[in-house]
């Protein structure tokens, strides 16, 4: 008799501890070999484009916050500078200033979140208490500053919502000494862990010319060896005044471009990150952070695309204005949207116990991919 | 590096003026290159391929509402758009040379039909099925056409259209609550 070789299609999620969020996964699976993934998404949808079409432009900043909400201040940074770039409204070097500084340490807290939850999925527990009880500082840097911890609504068009209070700065560079030994623990206590080191280096590896084709950007493509990030690229705001360095992954414990290197780029990125905020804090100009803020925006027609370096990738908002209050059209290039459709491809051929570990190295925010 | 303005000459010469239809530099901030809808696919893979151009990725494919028909009111009051166009845009990228391109196709509101890019950048594949979920548009020789963020029996409503209204009832449920 025959044994019976049926393909088994195992359903994952939508409630799912490991997804990070309301994603389901139709894995088809040969054994317990992984033979194709279709991720299925749209759980959390919630028209953000349609609403856009009826709010005007600074009306839509909290709605920004709710996309991707572990880094709503960069959220709020890419579609202010898009309605900027349009309007041609100069905000002040404050600002500047400012934005930088918020945006960089959001970067380090969205970070965390991801080194942590992704020890986490592998089972590491401790590694996630501590980089959380860091993150919770940031947070708090964040609530001194306009009152919010997680969905700020900080960035206004042309300003922000509060100039920084008197003790911000002494607060930043004390909690970035404090913190800097956190991020050597976590090397000593997960990065070159053994265990931690057998489940991603040589899983899921993605080559460099996959990744540029299927779009894939932030720490997920310098993974794979491509020097690439739109701070310095293309740069906007004020980042070509700073000194920082691209960390791209080396196949330093596998192969390049695997699981292990998407993890190791986010560490080495927290320490840049904390290099810039260095830069600017003692640097910051003085000045009124409300003197572009305009009473009422004139929009002129026309349509602009305009991308930043989100924590996640590339943070696109195209924008089309006919001259009126509100946009006819505001599309968002999620990078979570974009990275997640990979996901499939990444793990072909892998075992069903690596999909976790695969799906956490993409870093990936419910919230953003199905706005 | 070259400006968009090279680009259309580069691309007309190469697929004369029945494919490259016109450069709009009028309004936008971006300057936007109009093409064939049934041609998009050559036009890409030239974009992509050639040496002096090399645009390896897709940052961004957007479908758009023009609203430019005419609008037609029912026995109840409610209105809907007739004629005009739908219209897909590509925002694409070099990283080797560092230049942009924007591509605009235009293709009838009452059948969209577009050909697919998912070949040329793989990445086109989940925005071309949004743009199918959003305004109906209809990619030719996609592999997978589906819904991606509406559920799959939400029927031939596209929400992102000017004209949506919602229907009264999903599955039993009441909407607008």
């Amino acid at each position: 008799m025959a044994v019976k070789t049926e393909e088994l299609v195992l359903n994952m999620g939508p409630q799912h501890p490991s997804t990070h969020g309301v994603l389901r996964l139709l894995v088809e699976l040969d054994g317990e070999l992984v033979t194709d993934v279709k991720p299925i998404i749209g759980y959390l949808h919630r028209c953000f484009e349609k609403h856009c079409e009826y709010l005007t432009y600074p009306q839509i900043i909290p709605y920004t916050d709710r996309m991707d909400y572990l880094a709503s201040m960069y959220n709020n940074f890419g579609y202010v500078t898009a309605v900027e770039k349009l309007a041609g409204i100069q905000v002040p070097e404050r600002v500047e200033y400012i934005r930088v500084i918020m945006g960089e340490l959001q970067r380090v807290a969205s970070h965390l979140v991801a080194l942590g939850t992704y020890g986490l999925d592998i089972g590491a527990f401790t590694p996630f208490l501590f980089l959380f009880r860091d993150r919770e500082k940031i947070l708090d840097l964040f609530e001194m500053t306009c009152g919010a911890r997680l969905l700020y609504n900080y960035m206004w068009i042309g300003g922000v919502s509060h100039d920084i209070p008197s003790d911000f700065v002494p607060s930043v560079k004390k909690f970035i000494k404090e913190f800097r030994p956190t991020m050597v623990e976590l090397n000593d206590l997960l990065t070159y862990n053994k265990i931690f080191v057998e489940r991603t280096a040589n899983i899921g590896i993605l080559p460099a010319e996959t990744a540029i084709n299927y779009g894939i950007t932030g720490p997920n493509l310098r993974a794979s060896g491509v020097k690439w990030d739109l701070r310095k690229n293309d740069t906007y705001s004020i980042y070509n005044k700073f000194d920082f360095e691209i960390p791209v992954g080396d196949g330093k414990l596998g192969t390049l471009g695997d699981s292990w290197d998407r993890y190791y780029v986010r560490v080495l990125e927290v320490e840049q990150s904390l290099r810039i905020i260095e830069q600017a804090i003692d640097n910051i100009p003085d000045g009124d952070v409300f003197e572009a803020v305009p009473k009422r925006i004139k929009m002129p027609k026309g349509n602009v695309y305009h991308r930043v370096e989100n924590p996640k990738g590339e943070l696109g908002f195209f924008i089309m204005s006919d001259g009126k209050n509100n946009p006819t059209r505001v599309k968002v290039r999620p990078p979570s949207f974009v990275n997640i459709a990979i996901f499939g491809e990444l793990c072909r051929g892998h075992l069903v116990a690596d999909l976790v570990a695969i799906l956490g190295s993409l870093d990936i925010v419910l919230g953003e991919i199905d706005r | 590096m070259k400006t968009s303005e090279e680009i259309y000459n580069i691309l007309k010469e190469k697929f004369g003026e029945e494919v490259i239809l016109n450069l709009n530099t009028t309004e936008p901030i971006d300057a936007i290159i109009e093409v064939n809808p049934s041609k998009i696919n050559e036009v890409s893979k030239f974009l992509r391929d050639s040496e002096e151009l090399k645009f390896d990725t897709l940052m961004l494919l957007s479908g758009v509402d023009d609203a430019n028909g005419t609008k037609v009111k029912d026995e109840n009051e409610i209105e809907t758009i007739q004629g005009g166009t739908l219209s897909v845009y590509y925002h694409c990228h070099s990283m080797e040379i560092g230049h942009k391109v924007a591509l605009r196709v235009a293709t009838p509101r009452e059948n969209p039909q577009v050909q697919t890019v998912e070949r040329i950048w793989r990445t086109a594949d989940w925005h071309e099925r949004e743009a199918f979920d959003m305004f109906g548009i209809k990619f030719l020789n996609h592999h997978d056409l589906r819904r991606i963020l509406m559920p799959d029996d939400w029927g031939e409503r596209y929400p992102l259209r000017k004209d949506y209204v919602d229907p009264e009832y999903y599955n039993g449920i009441k909407i607008p609550y």
